[in-house]
Parts: C-alpha cells; sequence; structure tokens
C-alpha cells in the first residue's frame, strides 16, 4: 500500500460535524467527544430524514401490493439495493441479500453454505484477530459437521503473519477473513490471501463491517466470495446489514431462513425457493432502514470514499504522534504503527490503568471510548491483555478531538498516579 | 450529577494500589474458585481455607480487572479474614444490598432506611470499610465489577462447604 498519509485534511470536517445532529449536544456541560465510531457511527441529517421522510409518506409493506405508496415503497428498497451494489462494486443488485446486521451475513455463509458444502474432514481457515461473529458461527458448522478450524496467527505488531499460508490453506474450503481489525485497525492484506485460497481451492468469506465504512470498496478488486457488513457502522441505521456474495454461489446455495417473501410456491407437499435475491430474505425486509441505508451511502459518496480515507489516515497520523509524543512510555497503541497500514480504530493501553476506568475517567470529560474486549477474546490473548480501551475516528472527528482525548488521558493519568 | 469522586473513593484507591491478601493458598487443601465478568474481562481468582468450626482462617485473591473490581475484592478479603461463614454470610447479604440499585436512592443522598441498611441492621452487620464502595450504585455498569469478587466468595463457600 502506497503511502498516503498527509498533513492536510482533505474533509472540510467543521461542516460534515454540523451534519450530524447528535455531534451538537453537550454532555456534562461539554461538547461531546464521540470516538466510537467502530462500535456505530452518528447518524446524518440527511439519514434521519430519510427514514422519516418514508415513514410519512410511502410507507406500505413491500412487493405483493399494487397500490400507489406501496409500489413506492418496493421501489425505496429496490433502489436501496442498486445503490449499494453500486458502492461496493457488485455485478448486480441480484448480488445484495439485506439482512439484520453483519452478524447474520457472516452466520448466513457458514449456516448456508457450510451446511451445504463442508464435509467432515474439511477444515476452516480462520485469522486471529477475527470478531466473534466470524469465529462463533464457524464453531458452530465445524461441530455439527466434524470440521478442523484452523488459525493464521499474527505478528507482533498486530499483523496476519502469511509465513505458513500456504501450508494452513491445505484441506480448507472456507476462509473466514477480516478485511480490517476492529480492535487494532489493522488492514489485512485481502487480495493476497483471496489468492491464495482461491488457488488452494478454497473461499472467501470476508467480514468487511469495519472497511466498507472507511475505505473505497470494489468487492471485484477484493476477490473475496462474500462479504458482510452492517449499515450502522457507516452512517446508516441499526437493523440492516448486507451480505454480498457471488452470484453463481447465493443461487447455488439453500435459503437460510424459511418464510414469506422468500418463496416461490408453497403447497400441501412442499415449497419452491424464490430467485434472487428474495430467496435469503424471509419476511418484511427492514424497508426504512433500507432507505435510511441508501441516504448513508450517498453521503458518503458525497463527501468521496478515497477522501474518507485520506482524512482517516491524516487523522490516524496525528493521532499516533501526538499520543506517543506526549505519553510516550506511558502509552501503549496496539497494532501497526504506519497510518497507511491501519485504519481509524486504535485500541490504547495506559500504564497502569485498567480500560474500564480509564473509559470512566474519560467519560466526566465527555469523551466516549469503548473498554472491553471488543468480541475479540482470541485477539486480547495473542495482545496479552484482559480488554483494551479503543478510541476510533470516522469522517467527523478531527484534531480538536484528538486533543480533547489527549487532555482526557493526561486527567485520568493525574488521577491514578501512584 | 455523580461525580468521580463518588466512585473513586480514596480508601478504594488505596486498596488497588495496595491490595490486601494477594497471592495464592494450595488447593486442595485450600478452596479455589474463579469468577469472570464477561463483559468487561475482569478475572477474580479466591483462594479460601475455611477450618473446622466454620471460620475462614485464611484468604488469598489473584486475577486482574479494574480497580472497582480489584480493590472490591481486596476489601472483602480483609473483611471476612476470621470471620464465621455465617458472619460472611450476613456480610454478604448486606453489601449486596447496598449495591441494589432498587434499594438505593440513585440521584440523591445513600439513602439511610432502605430495606438493605434495615436488613443489614438486622443481621447487625457492620460494612465498615465496605462503605467507601456505596457510590458504585450511582454508574450502574460499575455494579457488577464491585460485586464479582462477593459472588466469587459465595460460590466458594458452597464449594468448601460440600468439599468439608
Ligand atoms: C469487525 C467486526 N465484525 C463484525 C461486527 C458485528 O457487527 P454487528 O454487531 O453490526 O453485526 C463488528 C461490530 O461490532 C465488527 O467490528
Amino acid at each position: 500500500m502506497s503511502t498516503i498519509e498527509e498533513r492536510t485534511d482533505p474533509i472540510d470536517v467543521a461542516a460534515v460535524k454540523a451534519d450530524f445532529p447528535l455531534l451538537a449536544r453537550e454532555i456534562k456541560g461539554r461538547p461531546i467527544v464521540y470516538l466510537d465510531s467502530a462500535a456505530t457511527s452518528q447518524k446524518p441529517r440527511s439519514v434521519i430524514e430519510a427514514m422519516t421522510g418514508y415513514y410519512e409518506t410511502i410507507n406500505a409493506n413491500v412487493h405483493r401490493g399494487v397500490y400507489e405508496i406501496a409500489e413506492a415503497s418496493t421501489n425505496a428498497l429496490e433502489d436501496a439495493r442498486a445503490a449499494t451494489a453500486r458502492f461496493i462494486g457488485a455485478s448486480s443488485p441480484n448480488e445484495i441479500v439485506f439482512t439484520k446486521n453483519a452478524t447474520e451475513g457472516l452466520n448466513l455463509v457458514a449456516r448456508s453454505w457450510g451446511g451445504a458444502n463442508l464435509r467432515s474432514g474439511d477444515a476452516v481457515l480462520l485469522t486471529q484477530l477475527e470478531h466473534h461473529a466470524n469465529i462463533v458461527p464457524w464453531f458452530q458448522i465445524a461441530a455439527e459437521k466434524g470440521v478442523e478450524i484452523r488459525w493464521i496467527p499474527l505478528t507482533a505488531d498486530g499483523k496476519l503473519d502469511l509465513t505458513d499460508l500456504d501450508r494452513l490453506l491445505d484441506g480448507v474450503k472456507m476462509v473466514g477473513l477480516s478485511a480490517m481489525s476492529n480492535v487494532t485497525g489493522t488492514l489485512t492484506p485481502v487480495r493476497r490471501i483471496t489468492d491464495a485460497a482461491h488457488a488452494a481451492g478454497a473461499l472467501v468469506s470476508l467480514d468487511a463491517c469495519q472497511f466498507v465504512p472507511h475505505l473505497p470498496t470494489d468487492v471485484a478488486k477484493l476477490g473475496a466470495d462474500f462479504a458482510s457488513f452492517s449499515g450502522h457502522k457507516m452512517c446508516g441505521p441499526t437493523g440492516i446489514g448486507v451480505l454480498w456474495g457471488r452470484e453463481a454461489l447465493l443461487d447455488a446455495m439453500p435459503p437460510f431462513l424459511g418464510g414469506g417473501g422468500m418463496i416461490l410456491d408453497v403447497s400441501l407437499d412442499g415449497w419452491i425457493p424464490a430467485d434472487l435475491p428474495a430467496k435469503f430474505e424471509a419476511g418484511t425486509p427492514p424497508i426504512a432502514e433500507a432507505v435510511g441505508l441508501h441516504a448513508a451511502i450517498d453521503y458518503l459518496s458525497g463527501i468521496g470514499m478515497d477522501a474518507v480515507r485520506r482524512h482517516e489516515v491524516t487523522l490516524t497520523g496525528y493521532a499516533l504522534r501526538t499520543l506517543r509524543e506526549r505519553f510516550g512510555d506511558q502509552i501503549t497503541i496496539h497494532g501497526p504503527s504506519e497510518p497507511a497500514e491501519r485504519g481509524g480504530v486504535m485500541s490504547l493501553a495506559m500504564e497502569g490503568i485498567h480500560p474500564h476506568d480509564l473509559a470512566q475517567v474519560l467519560d466526566e470529560h465527555a469523551v466516549c471510548i469503548r473498554p472491553g474486549h471488543h468480541c475479540a477474546k482470541p485477539l486480547m490473548k495473542v495482545l496479552g491483555v484482559g480488554a483494551t480501551a479503543r478510541a476510533s475516528f470516522y469522517v467527523y472527528n478531527d484534531e480538536t478531538d484528538v486533543d480533547a482525548l489527549a487532555e482526557a488521558l493526561d486527567a485520568a493519568a493525574g488521577f491514578f498516579s501512584f | 450529577m455523580p461525580g468521580l469522586e463518588d466512585l473513586y473513593r480514596e480508601i478504594i484507591l488505596d486498596h488497588y494500589r495496595n491490595p490486601r491478601n494477594r497471592g495464592e493458598l494450595e488447593a486442595p487443601p485450600a478452596t479455589r474458585v474463579e469468577g469472570f465478568n464477561p463483559l468487561c474481562g475482569d478475572e477474580i481468582v479466591v483462594y479460601l481455607d475455611v477450618d473446622d468450626d466454620g471460620t475462614i482462617a485464611d484468604i488469598r485473591i489473584g486475577g486482574q480487572g479494574c480497580s472497582i473490581s480489584q480493590s472490591s475484592a481486596s476489601m472483602m478479603s480483609a473483611a471476612v479474614k476470621g470471620k464465621t461463614v455465617r458472619e460472611v454470610q450476613a456480610l454478604t447479604r448486606a453489601f449486596k444490598g447496598m449495591m441494589s440499585i432498587h434499594e438505593s436512592s440513585l440521584d440523591g443522598e445513600a439513602d439511610a432506611d432502605s430495606e438493605a441498611a434495615e436488613e443489614a441492621a438486622a443481621d447487625e452487620v457492620r460494612l465498615g470499610d465496605l462503605e467507601a464502595l456505596r457510590g458504585v450504585v450511582k454508574f450502574p455498569v460499575r455494579i457488577k465489577c464491585a460485586t464479582l469478587s462477593w459472588n466469587t466468595l459465595a460460590q466458594g463457600l458452597a464449594e468448601a462447604a460440600e468439599a468439608g
């Protein structure tokens, strides 16, 4: 990856911040400093208004309706699907399955593809930096099928150690891979792994939950076979996620949930599944949420995903420099040291202060960070910690937020100094 | 609005910095139990030596976690050492009563006439230093940190009773 760190920000952050109503509020008498976008992002006014507008003007159930607003509602859902396909470079809207969140997408792949294709003695390869959402579903199916789970280890600075990749891939049918760690911000070499996996006869299910919101995404270039992400981490609402899959693969897979909307025909003797993508969307879909996601995609596209990425590299570089200069040996920042190799997520450890206590003191300064294991306990074990304090950035954060973080960390260090 | 000084009393920070009864006992004969707080990864190990007449002859604490979980464990160890199991059960009830959001007033002063306090009084229990943890109820997500060691102790006492 080329070095794209720059000192000037390509985004007018003050203008962006003004688009997010929540960021105007105060906490304990201070302006909120929101540094938890890796957990969920804030929502711009355009997303909130799009959803309200949907409910106020065209709310109706989709598909079978013939009246005007039912048709408008159906169109809104399908427009959202088409916009999502364009946003990630999918070759057809049929490749976009709306789910509840990334977790459901990852489970769908494990259950539906894994259920139909994994046999006793096969292996599934995961990385040690996976979120539990790309671990537990594989454990579940592995236990049923007698499948072996293997792990790609990590280097000391939190990157994937691919030394043994070819040996690890031997006999593997599926690779579960996070494109970007939600703990260390590590960007993984997706293309290198998808190429190696394909050469070894394996498919790749990408956890793109932290990637799609922050970097320009072209699924064709990434080379994966499936990719899952959540609307709520990319300025969209909760309650909607996306599973992208290669059309031929999705087409060959059995449905995941059964019910209305996913059938072509049901009789007293049985049923025939619908075509893609309806086959995987049983029940009433998240329609207003799809409208919100569409608005979020428009919002991010308006800024430009290249600009989003360059902004975050610049800001992450500033944060790494600032925190290292100010706290020296007192602070550990897990993960790659080069901003170009990571996203805007950093897990911090302050000498002698437990992450839980750190987050508590930071809350007093209206600085929102998250302590805990971040649903990545195997990674915590590799890092040798029980928990980390995680700060994460997005389009609406700027240097003043980093400075506020540094001030609050300073206060915490003072408070807990021995 | 509760402030940090409600949570991090000096005595709590003192127990965090200088934990009492830190270490291990050989198990067996001692009882060893582990407690986890899955939300924040806090972990407490309690080693208990309960003698034949039902007295906690010795206790040691291991594990790692935030200042509240670790100081609570330290304070607990100091409070229960040398007490009988019955006394410890009463103390546990009183402490859990204090940690119960429903029985404490969240916005005002600590409620002297709350049910828990009445129960504790009925048990003739004095919480002593443990009172310093009262402020934790004003930070509901931290209550589990404070009660982790007590729940682990209760499990340890049950196991010790079974084994004995
Ligand atoms: C890397 C990664 N994968 C998966 C998830 C799960 O996302 P969700 O909870 O929206 O399903 C998250 C978010 O917590 C994540 O950061």
